[in-house]
């Protein structure tokens, strides 16, 4: 149970111990951040937090994301040894995250009191960290029978009261299975058993979690595959009821923190991959297609296509591939094209570089290529040399430390969590062709003479309409994911979004981008209200895959028609600055907006007269569907 | 292992936890002694003490072990 796919940073003590001197807060905070991304034990992870503490008490760091995460932690056994890791999970991603935590018991009474330390501290996230003795065991005389859905009912209330209370996503552990069983084997057939209930009580769990929209911390399952004595000491747990040991609490604050990231739409969405002896065994370059090891003839064969068969299955669920080797072009294609067995194929990949570059230069132009942040990326190379390179120059891509047996590669990938994913929309499964099809765009527009005919040639077409039930996920995954092409940055949940759809004075917009390579998705969303006769656009934000197509365009004609049809006057945009949206702070002004007001800060809001609007031209076709959401 | 070798292990143990570069331990040396020596730090050592020796105590040692002339003893013991 360690953080096993972070590398070892050299004198880490001791530049830790040189943070308080670096002037420049942003660089400080990068350095925090870059110390916290090494395999910490708890007493690293403690001295790091206690600097954290101690540089932040005042003023909080500068923003690398807009809103810190406050995490209320209810338990019901001592956890104060976890905060620490949770806040350290936190900074690892660039998040900055404040906790409050209940006596320990009192989770009840903070939920329900609106008296309560918990209320006053307004958290933005809550975790349910109740332990097993506290939810599974009864009195051992009683007979209990239906332990398992007395604590299930418990705890769904529990979590109803608190969302209704916080309207924040609510986070729940499921339960290390630490008690002996009675029966053996078959445990289960004894129902009253603390450790049949545990089993049962996890499995419910599940679906209640998704009944109620709860995120789980699969503690069960991670604890059995470090092993429980790593995660549960009884010792311990007699002497200061602490459930889980304090040296399992750095893997325990990043299960936390991966749910923070996906929740603000920060996972990881890139796999890029070495060739030689990551995918392969050997050299194909010197060995030649039928020279590498790879399949049937042997054991370390298997293991290099078993991890190509996990590699596969993440594309099949949203993460884009893409493949970075030093190599000839035509010899890293070879195998994809010759070898029989192997698993992955060209259409996997959706960007694919072979050169003799270095990899960090390489990983830009992947990122640049794709459309997407470098900070995306997850980079996966045998070779120790070059991870080292890429760690020095792009701190922001994530290079796991994997051993040298491939049998182990996908325990490794699996246990660093980059892609924790909270639920998966249609369009995740369809990513790669979609990434592909961007490419192909590409290609197209260097072919073309000129730009208009590109776009004519593109034959597009949108199809607009507010929120649907089935399209919040992703409507509510853009709308916290999206950074660069986003004029305010608000972001909000999925329970929010489904608030404004139905909201009468409320204008919701999805945009659907479709051309002759497929089907781009929803590319852009706009919330809109209606206060007198000038609707405020609280919200616009688009996908920057479809950027200078007149997307932009067709959506002032899309929203002016649906603004106007509401009884508008005029819209009302406004521009909030960030470190990542400067591409948008013309936006306004280009699409006809006239400035209304800016402060020193760079906020502005800007009006548009919709009393002679005309339909600005474009080469895409616009379709406006009136579904309504009927809940 | 000897005493001397492993008040040296030790202090390295109790500089981590305590965060404290220049901390010394003696034999002599107490829970009294050393600011933040509390009940959450003293699990805090305990486990690191336990990973840094490889060792692993006794739930009945666990709380006897607030002064370091003890620990090192029962580390002599365990690493005898």
């Amino acid at each position: 149970m360690e953080l096993r796919w972070l590398p070892k940073i050299d004198n880490w003590k001791a530049r830790l111990r040189e943070v308080p001197a670096i002037s420049n807060r942003s660089d400080q905070w990068a350095q925090l951040t870059h110390l916290a991304n090494a395999r910490l034990d708890f007493v690293q992870t403690t001295a790091i937090d206690r600097l954290l503490t101690t540089l932040y008490s005042d003023t909080r760091p500068p923003p690398s994301e807009l809103t810190p995460v406050r995490l209320g932690v209810l338990a019901s056994s001592t956890i104060q040894h976890l905060l620490p890791a949770i806040r350290v999970g936190a900074l690892r991603r660039g998040i900055w995250c404040e906790t409050y935590a209940s006596d320990y018991g009192q989770y009840l009474q903070e939920i329900f009191d609106p008296a309560s330390g918990l209320k006053a501290f307004g958290p933005n996230a809550v975790l349910f960290a109740l332990d097993s003795h506290h939810i599974a065991e009864s009195d051992a005389r009683a007979e209990v029978s239906d332990q398992a859905e007395r604590s299930l009912d418990l705890l769904k209330s529990a979590w109803g009261a608190a969302a209704e209370r916080f309207h924040c996503p609510i986070l729940q552990n499921t339960f290390l299975p630490l008690f002996p069983p009675l029966l053996g084997n078959n445990e289960h057939r004894l129902r009253s058993s603390p450790h049949a209930v545990v089993r049962r009580l996890n499995e419910r769990l599940r679906d209640a979690a998704d009944e109620f929209g709860v995120h789980l911390i699969a503690v069960d399952e991670t604890s059995a595959r470090d092993g429980l004595p790593s995660w549960y000491d009884p010792g311990l747990w007699h002497h200061a009821k602490q459930e889980i040991s304090p040296a399992a609490a750095p893997v325990y604050g990043d299960l936390v923190a991966r749910l923070f990231a996906a929740l603000r739409g920060r996972s990881y969405k890139c796999l890029v991959l070495d060739l030689d002896n990551t995918l392969w065994g050997g050299v194909v370059g010197d060995d030649g297609v039928s020279g590498i090891v790879l399949g049937q003839n042997s054991a370390v064969g298997e293991a290099y296509l078993d991890f190509q068969r996990y590699v596969l299955r993440l594309s099949r669920r949203g993460i884009i591939l893409a493949v970075c080797s030093k190599n000839d072009e035509n010899n890293a294609w070879a195998p994809f094209d010759e070898h029989s067995e192997m698993v992955l194929k060209r259409s996997d990949i959706s960007c694919f570089v072979a050169n003799w570059q270095d990899k960090a230069s390489n990983l830009r132009f992947i990122a640049e290529s794709l459309n997407i942040g470098i900070d995306s990326l997850v980079f996966v190379d045998d070779s120790a040399f070059e991870r080292a390179q890429v760690r020095g120059e792009l701190p922001m891509v994530a290079v796991p430390e994997i051993p040298e047996d491939p049998a182990f590669f996908p325990s490794v990938l699996q246990a660093a969590g980059y892609f924790e994913a909270l639920d998966l929309s249609a369009e995740d499964r369809e990513r790669t062709v979609q990434y592909q099809k961007a490419i192909q765009r590409k290609e197209l527009i260097a072919g073309a003479s000129d730009m208009d005919s590109y776009l004519e040639s593109l034959e597009m077409k949108v199809v607009s309409g507010p929120f649907e039930t089935s399209t919040m996920t992703r409507v509510a995954q853009l709308i916290n994911k999206t950074n660069q092409f986003n004029l305010t940055t608000r972001r909000y949940t999925k329970e929010d979004v489904a608030r404004f759809a139905v909201h009468p004075s409320f204008l919701t917009m999805q945009l659907q981008l479709l051309d002759r390579f497929g089907d781009n998705g929803i590319v852009c969303v706009v919330i809109g209200e209606l206060k007198g006769v000038r609707l405020e656009l609280d919200t616009w934000l688009m996908s920057c895959r479809v950027l200078g197509r007149q997307v932009e365009e067709s959506t002032l004609n899309l929203v002016a028609a649906a603004a106007i049809a509401m009884g508008a006057k005029s819209l009302i945009g406004e521009f909030i600055p960030t470190s990542k949206n400067g591409m948008v702070k013309q936006f306004y002004e280009k699409l006809g907006f006239s400035k209304e007001a800016e402060d020193d800060a760079g906020r502005s809001t800007w009006r548009f007269d919709l009393e002679n609007f005309k339909p600005r031209t474009t080469h895409i076709m616009e379709e406006h569907q009136l579904i309504y959401a009927t809940n | 292992m000897q005493q001397t070798e492993i008040l040296s292990k030790l202090t390295t143990v109790f500089r981590d936890v305590f965060d404290e570069d220049e901390l010394t331990i003696t034999p002599e040396t107490t829970a009294k002694d050393i600011a933040g020596w509390d009940s959450f730090a003293h699990i805090n050592l305990i486990v690191a003490t336990e990973a840094s020796f490889h060792v692993k105590f006794k739930t009945s040692e666990i709380e006897s072990l607030r002064d370091v002339g003890h620990l090192a003893a029962v580390l002599q013991e365990k690493c005898r």
